[in-house]
């Protein structure tokens, strides 16, 4: 019975998405409105454009790039996190710098990277990871600082230290705000992928749809919407299938809301 | 404070008050060290040209700089059309989203029915929309407005619609049972329940809302200090480039450090906000 | 004043819980009545109907003759778990006047019976605090001044010192009786220990196992002065406190039995 509805409430949130993509679909039909073309046309143009064949030279490139700039910023922010949120005097000494970096819009930093370093793919992951840093480096510090007192008194008692502390107490203890440092972190690569490659690029996804909307490839411009939309669904309900795999073991308090 | 308790578990048992008075201002000074030092490093490292100083100016040269740009008009247009953008577009992204996200909330049906719109549209990119919003409304600041309200009203829904569900359920059959009409029962259970999680969305749209608005400066162009960053950088003068940078920087931090005190000082009756007794 | 008849209550799901099958009973202006029962047996949610909170699916309440729907004014509830009834967000004033403020109750009123409500619970001068700045026992406190100083004919209390430790429990006990001395109201207890159910009231309802019924009622005929210590080593209170438990365990036993059989 409690399944059932549960199936029915799900069915009900599907029901109301087909019917606002229907009505988009319907309402669109006759548009002679050049920005607005019929999601007909759209849907066509995207089967044109990224099923596959911009997908190696537009899609595959910013996909690398995301990935790659992600993990090196989360590996960084949660590894110096680690390390900080231990050290009380430490801690307070260098939040101002991380407040102050988290607050710093990344995307401030992209046209000084155009500039200096000449923004090639390199550049572009080393931007995207520097944006990642701060919301893991955060959240991971603050975690750390505030795990729970009778864990490490317990691992003392127990003489749990050094690394096996770090990887058995410290990390799996601060893990859910970790992952939802990594969860907010997500929202800003995705932000400099596009960006970066809007602003200095010749390729990607981000450089596709503004080109598009330069040479008023109006169709093509919302197919490429649409499919960073997609994206940022897809990598999304990755990122959350991934969370819940590795909060498994904490029980239901373990996940946290972001 | 957890980190304080362990600290203060491994000092004798009695604190002398002035052990403690020396602790404060540890933690006052230690962070301006810390921010001094930076400074220094990096004026060496300029200065010897381990850094390229064509590229990256010293410290006491951008500093300088950054009071001259204080002089301009320039400065100040471009500092207000961001700020305005910013307060204008989290006042217009909270007005629709806060309402909306406590409707959601307090309504099962009505959680369950707009769920996968809400998960689908909500991790949306704004920035995808940069395109289509510069087509439809042109370069200017209501392109700009259309993005920061795009991007701030889901954090800003998400979390008040968190906030209708925390509310707990024998405080509201208290509320019930002592016959506090729907409004009161909004006003003064719902509301303040909900108040943390209204205050998360807030910080979330607040820093995802400058973002935006940088972002807007750098790729659309309008007038703020993104474009300030941007034409900079163009024109070479990396001098004032950098020091847009710094301010923007400034801006980003006060606002973060601001809805932090707000925080701070509303939800004192929170665990994690508790004076000790 | 208030009439249960046949009210019973099963809760609808994947699987359809009878709860309460039958109760009938009424309790007489001025009472203490104390509902006991095995845990599990359905007190609270016989509560929660006779407070309006949760509607019967067979049977009514009523409340000098009207029907019970939704609270009433007449009727205060004070809850087991404090820590969640008590609004942290507002102080040990505040808490006291929202109830009041939403019944527009005058404000110097409300004043004056927020501060004798808060002397008579022994917590005078506490009115600024917040309800997690004091102990388990003086947030129930907070919590029975709240529902004092709204001044219901009916005070209901789910189990309301379940969740305090001993010496604190016996305090708030003798405070229940204080407080009934001075303020004219019918109390409605639930608890599962039978000392307290007897050491408080003038009647005490057993209730069965679910599906619930009475199982039986015992008139307590002691001296309305009492005390912790002499009260309860009187012999009719022994006598008392034997027969009460036998009724609890009997139903036990005839329970345990039709599953034996079963």
């Amino acid at each position: 019975m409690r399944r059932l509805t549960s199936v029915a409430h799900r069915l009900l949130g599907l029901l109301v998405f087909a019917v606002l993509v229907a009505a988009w679909w319907l309402g669109s039909q006759n548009s002679l409105n050049p920005f607005y073309p019929p999601l007909e046309v759209i849907t066509q143009h995207f089967r044109d454009n990224w099923l596959f064949e911009r997908v190696p030279g537009d899609l595959v490139p910013s996909m690398w790039r995301l990935a790659v700039g992600y993990l090196i910023g989360v590996a960084a922010g949660a590894g110096l996190g680690m390390l900080i949120g231990v050290r009380p005097r430490l801690r307070r000494a260098v939040t101002p710098v991380i407040d102050f970096m988290r607050s710093l819009p990344p995307t401030a930093l992209i046209p000084t990277a155009i500039v200096v370093i000449g923004i090639g793919s390199s550049g572009k992951v080393g931007l995207i990871a520097l944006a990642c840093v701060w919301p893991v480096l955060l959240n991971t510090v603050t975690a750390v600082a505030n795990l729970d007192v009778i864990w490490s008194q317990t691992a003392k008692a127990y003489r749990i230290s050094g690394w096996r502390y770090l990887r058995r107490v410290q990390l799996p203890g601060a893990l859910p705000q970790i992952l939802a440092g990594a969860r907010a972190a997500l929202a800003v690569a995705l932000i400099m992928v596009v960006v970066t490659e809007m602003v200095g690029s010749t390729e990607g996804i981000g450089h596709f749809v503004i080109q598009a909307q330069r040479t008023f490839a109006l169709a093509d411009m919302w197919s490429g919407v649409l499919l960073i939309g997609l994206i940022g669904f897809a990598i999304n309900a990755l990122f959350v299938a991934v969370q819940r795999g590795l909060l498994r073991s904490h029980g239901p308090r373990g996940t946290t809301r972001s | 404070m957890a980190a304080d308790a362990t600290a203060e578990a491994r000092l004798p048992a009695v604190t002398r008050p002035a052990g403690r008075r020396a602790a404060a201002v540890r933690h006052r000074t230690e962070p301006l060290l810390v921010v001094l030092g930076l400074a220094v490093l990096w004026e060496i490292l300029t200065r010897t040209d381990v850094l390229p100083s064509r590229y990256i100016p010293p410290v006491t040269v951008i500093v300088p700089e950054l009071a001259d740009l204080l002089t301009t008009g320039t400065f100040w247009s471009s500092f207000g059309a961001t700020v305005y953008s910013w307060a204008l577009g989290f006042v217009i992204a909270t007005a629709i989203g806060v309402p909306l996200g406590l409707l959601i909330g307090s309504s099962r049906l009505l959680h369950r029915a707009t769920s996968v719109v809400i998960e689908f549209l909500r991790p949306i990119p704004s920035v995808a929309l940069i395109p289509l919003v510069v087509l439809v409304l042109g370069a200017g600041y209501q392109a700009t407005l259309m993005l920061v309200v795009f991007a701030c009203v889901w954090p800003q829904l998400v979390q008040a619609s968190y906030g209708a569900q925390a509310v707990d359920r024998v405080g509201w059959e208290t509320a019930v049972s002592f016959r506090l009409s729907a409004w009161q029962r909004f006003r003064r259970i719902t509301v303040p329940s909900a108040s943390p999680y209204l205050l998360t969305g807030c910080r979330i749209a607040s820093s995802i809302d400058l973002i935006i608005v940088v972002t807007a400066g750098i790729v659309i162009r309008t007038p703020g200090l993104g474009n300030e960053i941007t034409l900079a950088a163009n024109a070479g003068s990396f001098d004032s480039m950098y020091a847009y940078i710094l301010v923007t920087g400034i801006v980003g931090y006060a606002f973060t450090t601001g809805i932090a005190a707000v925080e701070k000082r509303l939800m004192s009756w929170r665990p994690e906000f508790r004076k000790a007794h | 004043m208030l009439e249960v008849q046949s009210l019973g209550k099963t809760y609808l799901g994947s699987t359809p819980h009878e709860a309460i099958r039958d109760i009938s009973c009424s309790v007489t202006e001025g009472e203490f009545v104390a509902l006991v029962g095995p845990s599990g047996c359905g007190k609270t949610t016989l509560l929660r109907c006779l407070s309006g909170l949760d509607s019967p699916t067979t049977g009514e309440v009523r409340v000098d003759g009207a029907r019970v729907i939704e609270p009433v004014a007449s009727m205060a509830l004070v809850f087991q778990e404090y820590g969640r009834s008590l609004y942290p967000w507002l102080t040990v004033e505040q808490n006291m006047r929202l109830p009041l403020e939403a019944a527009g109750v005058s404000r110097s009123e409300i004043r004056e019976r927020c501060d004798r409500a808060l002397t008579d619970v022994g917590l005078q001068g506490m009115n600024d605090r917040h309800p997690w700045q004091l102990s388990g026992g003086m947030q129930q406190r907070v919590a029975i001044a709240r529902a004092i100083a709204y001044r219901p004919r009916i005070l209901l209390m789910d189990e309301p010192f379940a969740s305090v430790d001993a010496q604190t429990r016996e305090d708030l006990e003798d405070l229940m009786l204080d407080i009934r001395s001075r303020y004219d109201m019918t109390i409605v207890f639930v608890t599962h220990d039978i000392e307290e159910s007897i050491y408080l009231s003038d009647r005490v309802i057993v209730l069965s196992q679910p599906p619930t019924t009475v199982a039986k009622v015992f008139p307590v005929n002691l001296p309305r002065e009492r005390d912790q210590l002499g009260t309860k080593s009187l012999p009719e209170f022994i006598e008392l406190r034997t027969a009460v438990h036998r009724a609890i365990r009997r139903d036990e036993d005839v329970t345990a039995g039709a599953l034996a059989k079963a």
